[in-house]
C-alpha cells in the first residue's frame, strides 16, 4: 500500500533522514519505534507532504505522493494525526471535527463518521461546543484521532499517540487503534512507548539517527537481545 | 458649545469615522492573524477602491451601489493578484521581507498613481439623494452619514457570520491558529489565504468609497493616512482578533473626534499625533491590545 525508497531529508543543512526505505501494506498495523530524535516524526512529516525529500520517492497504491501538496495527500487517504495533539485551541470540538471532514463530497458518510467518532470517544460528544484549548491532554489526543477520523484515512500516520497520557487514557487510545484496525484503517505509528507499540503492531521498523536500524516481525523484534536492552528496559 | 445636540454631532461623526476605521483594520487583522503579515499596502486598497468606484459613476455613470460594488470587487480581485505575486514566494521568508514588500507595493500604488492620474485630488460628486440633509431630532446629518453607518455594520455582520458559520470560515480561524496543521485537514491553504486577501482588500474598498463619500475628494494619498489609523486600531483591539479590530476602530473614532471637538484649537491639532499616544498607553496596559489573546504556540 505504501513504499517508500530511499528518503533523505534536511532541515537546512542538518540531514535527519539518511535514506529510510519502508513498507506498510494493507490492513497492517506497523510501529516506528527509535529514541528521541531518530527522526520518526520527521518521517511522518515527509510522508504527509509538510517536509519535501532532497531524495527518495514515496508511493501509494502506486501513486507518486513524492511532489503532491500536503491537502491532496490527505484527500487520497494519508492522514497524519501529528505529534503533540495540534488541535485548534479556539475552535470548538465541533467545529475541529468538521473541519477535517470539509474536502469530503460524501456527505452522508461524513455524518456516521462523526457518529462513530462520538462513539469511540463519548466525551467529545458531551463537550461538542467547548473550546478544544478547554480539553485536558487526553480529550485533545481523543479530538485529535477523531479529527483523523473525519479525514476518512485509509493509512492513519499516528505520531505518539500515548504520549503524556494517564494510563487509563492510554488504554482507550490503544484500544480505538485497535478498533480503527478492525474498520480497515492500515496504521503506521509512531511511538515512545515501544512495549505497548510492539505489542499491537504486526510488523516494526526501528530508527536511529536518521537510519532505519532493524525491521521485522513485532515478536521477533520484541524478543532481539539488542532491541530488548536498547527500548524495552532490558 | 457643550449642548446636547452638539455632542450628538460628534457622536454621529464619530460612529461614520470609527465604522469607516473598522472596516479597514478588520482586513489587517484578517492577513495578519493568518500570515503575520503587517501589510502597510492596506490604506492603498482603499485609495484604489475610490478611484474605481468615482470612474464608475462618472465615466461609465453608474449608479452609487453599482459603483461601490464594482470597487469591491475589482479591488478583491487586486488583492488576489498582490498575493499570487508579491507575497506566495515569500511564504516560509521572515516575516520583515513581507513588510518589506508591503511598503514597495504601497509606493508602487502611490507613484502609479500620481503618474497616470496626478496628484491633483478630484472632486467627488455624488448624487443628490445621498448628500440631502435630514434633521431630526435637533439633529442634522447627510443620507451618507446614516449609510456609511449601516453599510459598515451591515459589512462586519455579514463577515463575523461568515468566519464563524462557514467551512471556509472555520479554515480562516485554524489558519489563524497553525497554517501547517490546516494543511494536515485536507485544507488548501493557498486558497484560504486568497480568499483572506479578497475579504481584505475588498472591505477596504468599501472604506475607501465611504471615506470619499463622506469627504468628498480623492487623491494618490487618500488610503494612507486611514490605513495608518487602522493600522493602529488594530493593534488596539489586539491584532489578529476580528472584534478586536471592530472595537479598536471605533475607539479610535471616537477618541479623535471629541480630541478634535472638545480640545482647545491649539492643541487639537495634533489629533494625529494623540493617536499614537493613545496606542502606547494601551499597549503598556495591554500589551497585547483590548481583546487580543497571548500568542497560542505556532509550533
Ligand atoms: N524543525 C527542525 N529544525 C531543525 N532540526 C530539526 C527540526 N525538527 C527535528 N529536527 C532534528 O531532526 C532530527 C529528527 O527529529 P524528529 O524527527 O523530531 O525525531 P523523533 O520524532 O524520532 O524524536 C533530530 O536530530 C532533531 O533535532
Ligand atoms: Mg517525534
Amino acid at each position: 500500500m505504501l513504499s517508500v525508497q530511499n528518503l533523505h531529508v534536511y532541515y537546512g543543512r542538518i540531514h535527519a533522514l539518511k535514506g529510510i526505505s519502508l513498507e506498510v501494506n494493507a490492513g497492517e498495523i506497523v510501529a516506528l519505534i527509535g529514541s528521541n530524535g531518530a527522526g520518526k516524526t520527521t518521517t511522518l512529516a515527509t510522508l504527509s507532504g509538510l517536509l519535501r525529500p532532497r531524495e527518495g520517492h514515496i508511493y501509494f497504491e502506486g501513486r507518486d505522493l513524492t511532489r503532491l501538496p500536503a491537502h491532496q495527500i490527505v484527500r487520497l487517504g494519508v492522514v497524519h494525526c501529528p505529534e503533540g495533539r495540534q488541535v485548534f485551541a479556539r475552535l470548538t470540538v465541533t467545529e475541529n471535527l468538521r473541519l477535517a471532514a470539509a474536502h469530503r463530497t460524501d456527505r452522508k458518510n461524513v455524518a456516521r463518521d462523526l457518529e462513530y467518532v462520538h462513539q469511540l470517544f463519548p466525551i467529545l460528544a458531551e463537550r461538542r461546543n467547548q473550546h478544544a484549548g478547554t480539553l485536558s491532554g487526553g480529550e485533545q489526543q481523543m479530538l485529535a484521532i477523531g479529527r483523523a477520523i473525519m479525514s476518512r484515512p485509509r493509512l492513519l500516520l499516528l505520531d505518539e499517540p500515548s504520549l503524556g497520557l494517564a494510563p487509563m487514557v492510554v488504554e482507550t487510545i490503544f484500544r480505538v487503534i485497535g478498533s480503527l484496525r478492525q474498520h480497515g484503517v492500515t496504521i503506521l505509528l509512531v511511538e515512545q512507548n515501544a512495549y505497548r507499540a510492539l505489542q499491537l503492531a504486526d510488523r516494526a521498523y526501528v530508527m536511529e539517527t536518521g537510519y532505519i536500524k532493524a525491521s521485522g516481525l513485532s515478536q521477533v523484534l520484541a524478543d532481539d537481545p539488542a532491541v530488548k536492552a536498547a527500548y524495552l528496559g532490558g | 458649545m457643550l449642548t446636547p445636540s452638539y455632542v450628538a454631532q460628534q457622536v454621529i461623526n464619530a460612529l461614520n469615522i470609527g465604522s469607516i476605521y473598522a472596516l479597514v483594520a478588520i482586513g489587517l487583522t484578517v492577513v495578519y492573524g493568518i500570515l503575520r503579515l503587517i501589510n502597510f499596502a492596506h490604506g492603498d486598497m482603499m485609495t484604489v477602491g475610490a478611484y474605481v468606484a468615482l470612474a464608475a459613476l462618472t465615466a461609465l455613470a453608474m449608479p452609487a451601489v453599482a459603483a461601490l460594488l464594482i470597487a469591491m470587487l475589482v479591488v478583491s480581485a487586486l488583492g488576489i493578484v498582490i498575493e499570487r505575486l508579491a507575497y506566495r514566494p515569500l511564504r516560509g521568508a521572515p516575516e520583515v521581507a513581507m513588510l518589506i514588500t508591503s511598503l514597495a507595493i504601497s509606493s508602487l500604488i502611490q507613484n502609479g498613481a500620481t503618474m497616470t492620474l496626478t496628484a491633483q485630488p478630484r472632486p467627488v460628486r455624488l448624487p443628490a439623494e445621498l448628500t440631502q440633509r435630514i434633521s431630526a431630532l435637533g439633529l442634522s446629518f447627510a443620507v451618507m452619514d446614516v449609510i456609511i453607518i449601516a453599510l459598515a455594520i451591515a459589512l462586519m455582520v455579514a463577515l463575523t457570520l461568515f468566519v464563524q458559520r462557514t467551512t471556509l470560515g472555520i479554515a480562516m480561524r485554524a489558519c489563524s491558529e497553525n497554517v501547517r496543521v490546516t494543511q494536515l485537514m485536507g485544507i488548501d491553504v493557498n486558497r484560504v489565504i486568497a480568499v483572506a486577501f479578497a475579504i481584505s482588500a475588498g472591505l477596504a474598498a468599501a472604506a475607501g468609497v465611504l471615506w470619499t463619500g463622506k469627504f468628498g475628494i480623492v487623491d494618490p494619498f487618500t488610503g494612507f493616512l486611514p490605513g495608518l489609523k487602522a493600522f493602529v486600531a488594530a493593534v488596539i483591539g489586539g491584532i489578529g482578533n476580528i472584534p478586536g479590530a471592530m472595537l479598536g476602530g471605533y475607539l479610535l473614532g471616537f477618541a479623535e473626534v471629541f480630541f478634535v471637538a472638545f480640545m482647545p484649537p491649539e492643541v487639537s491639532g495634533y489629533r494625529d499625533a494623540f493617536v499614537f499616544v493613545l496606542l502606547l498607553i494601551v499597549l503598556l496596559v495591554r500589551p497585547s491590545g483590548l481583546l487580543g489573546a497571548r500568542e497560542v504556540n505556532r509550533a
